[in-house]
């Protein structure tokens, strides 16, 4: 699998350009490790459950009530272009 | 001896007896940094002197009129840039978050302040946390207060450094493959990863969320176990928080017949035989108090860096999508619609080895891909667990070497990623199994660099690890 790791594709899907120079070095370097990685299939897991996370929790939900939360202002307030208390991106629909 | 090279319990007790007032404390310690800090780098922020002197004149003025004052009270803790600070600016050591302050603090830093200590500042570490030796932060290299030609380790290495070079007394760090336990190693300190649960992680900066827990670093075991106790509890805002009772006993004495597990597989080739040898010296004390070394095997060891890199790149992948440049973080300046501002917001924003970890991550989540690499991990994962959970029947605890060398040169191993991620060996099991970790001072090399042992046990078990760290502590 490594041989076919196409990085500008995968970089792509993570919405990251690479340039010609760090295709190439990434690349390799993802081959690498994907090429240790590898040792992973010497493993026969047929049949073994899956370990998500290690507590013994599930769909732990809070009580569906109404409680104090940021401000507007506050949750406005680390944002890198706002306008009428509303973040501020590219159109997005055309 | 100054007051910013004491332990918290010694500083605790001259409080008490009003041999020194918290306002000296924090004096001491700022000068401290001031003299250290151009050499070792530790903190991306460290908080407006006249600031902490008030906080510190409070409480000692608390203490005067005879009112209750927390258990940390007027104690200085650094804390690493990935916990949310209020007010504070909290950059995870990432271009992506260099103008960031958040609106909240992490429940751990609220934790610390209701026990009355005093947030220092915000220490450097690999940016997101990934890394091993603190090399890859954006914003500054931080050297080993041991020798500065050499690396602390990472990621908590600005948490490490900034304890074993006195410029606090305390600092919090969070590990996700051993980040907190091998720079404890490296400089020196203890380093305790609770097990997964038993501190919140609200506020915590995430990188791999079933593998990240927050801890604490400190100069002994018994400042170790204060602010464990201070940061270890149930919190509502955390999904994963583990509804258990308090800690208790941690100083107490260790078992009369204590059973530690020696596994075969972590004393192989790759181990630097003075590494060996001060981890081999640790057990044989224990053992000539009382204590049995049993021989353990933990057969799928080999397969824990894989699983865990599949495992962490992947939960980073999903966790960084949020880095998309609309709501917090950097923007980038170039035109263009709205997936142009994107990737070009995450490609100027983020490091190398933050594109690499989600690069990766994405090809093993990517449709094809997914079984061959995710799953397999997710499934391998069970079986590292099975391996420890039949171990712990012949064993209390497992000890082990936290890395396989002492610190090394910076830059040694920056052109390598796949020889980083080996220095992690024997530390990312912890985070998969979920179980408590510390890394306990045990011996230094002929470089004069600090070596750590690690003790591990089952889930929940940190008064028992706590207790057999105390004994050795006492023993070397």
């Amino acid at each position: 699998m490594p041989g076919n790791f196409d990085v500008q594709y995968v970089a792509r899907l993570a919405r990251i350009a690479l340039t010609p120079a760090e295709q190439e070095k990434f690349g390799a370097q993802l081959s690498h490790i994907l090429g240790y990685i590898e040792k992973l299939n010497q493993l026969d897991v047929a049949g073994i459950e899956p370990t998500a996370h290690t507590v013994p929790l599930v769909n732990v939900a809070r009580p569906d009530e109404v409680r104090p939360s940021l401000t507007n202002e506050e949750a406005l307030r680390n944002a890198p272009a706002k306008a009428n208390g509303l973040f501020v991106v590219p159109k997005i629909v055309e | 001896m100054k007051l910013a090279a004491m332990t918290a319990g010694r500083l605790k007790a001259m409080l008490a007896r009003k041999e020194a007032s918290c306002a000296d404390i924090m004096r001491s310690v700022l000068d401290e940094i001031e003299k250290r800090e151009p050499s070792v780098r530790a903190f991306i922020t460290v908080r407006d002197p006249a600031d902490l002197l008030r906080e510190a004149e409070k409480v000692d003025q608390r203490v005067l009129r005879g009112q209750p004052v927390g258990p940390l009270a007027g104690l200085p803790v650094a804390v690493k840039d990935n916990l949310c600070t209020q007010g504070l600016r909290t950059t995870c050591a990432s271009k992506m978050l260099a103008d960031f302050v958040p609106p909240y603090d992490a429940t751990v830093v609220q934790r610390v302040k209701e026990a009355d200590g005093i947030i220092l500042g915000k220490t450097n570490m690999d940016e997101f946390a990934m890394g091993s030796t603190t090399e890859n932060s954006a914003m500054q290299t931080t050297r080993n207060p041991w020798n500065t030609d050499y690396v602390p380790g990472g990621t908590s290495g600005g948490s490490a450094a900034a304890v074993a070079a006195h410029e606090t007394i305390l600092a919090l760090g969070s590990d996700t493959g051993g980040s907190i336990r091998q720079p404890a190693s490296y400089c020196g300190v203890v380093g305790l990863k609770p097990t997964y649960g038993r501190v919140s992680r609200y506020g915590l900066i995430a990188y791999a969320s079933s593998l990240d827990q927050v801890g604490a670093l400190a100069r002994n075991v018994e400042d170790a176990a204060l602010l464990f106790s201070v940061l270890a509890g149930h919190d509502p805002k955390d999904s994963t928080s583990l509804d258990v009772a308090s800690p208790e006993g941690l100083l107490s004495d260790p078992p009369a017949r204590l059973r530690i597990g020696v596994p075969k597989e972590f004393f192989g080739p790759g181990l630097d035989a003075e590494v060996q040898e001060a981890v081999e010296k640790a057990m044989s004390a224990l053992a000539s108090h009382g204590a049995q070394l049993v021989r353990i095997s933990l057969p799928h060891t080999e397969y824990a860096i894989p699983i865990y890199y599949i495992i962490a790149c992947a939960e980073a992948s999903s966790n960084l999508a949020r880095y998309d440049g609309c709501k917090y973080g950097y923007r980038t300046k170039s035109e263009g619609n709205v997936i142009d501002m994107m990737t070009a917001s995450r490609t100027e924003g983020f490091g190398e080895e933050v594109k690499r970890r989600i690069i990766l991550g994405t090809y093993v989540l990517s449709s094809g891909y997914h079984d061959a690499y995710y799953n397999k991990a997710a499934k391998a994962r069970t079986l590292i667990r099975r391996d420890y959970d039949e171990a712990y029947r012949d064993c209390d605890v497992i000890m082990h070497p936290v890395a396989p060398t002492p610190a090394f040169k910076i830059g040694e191993k920056t052109s390598d990623p796949l020889a980083m991620y080996l220095v992690d060996i024997y530390s990312v099991i912890a985070n998969l199994t979920g179980s408590p970790a510390m890394s306990v001072p045990c011996g230094m090399s002929r470089g004069g660099l600090p070596i750590g042992v690690q003790i591990t046990g089952p889930a929940l078990s940190e008064p028992l690890l706590f207790r057999v760290a105390y004994q050795l502590e006492g023993l070397t």
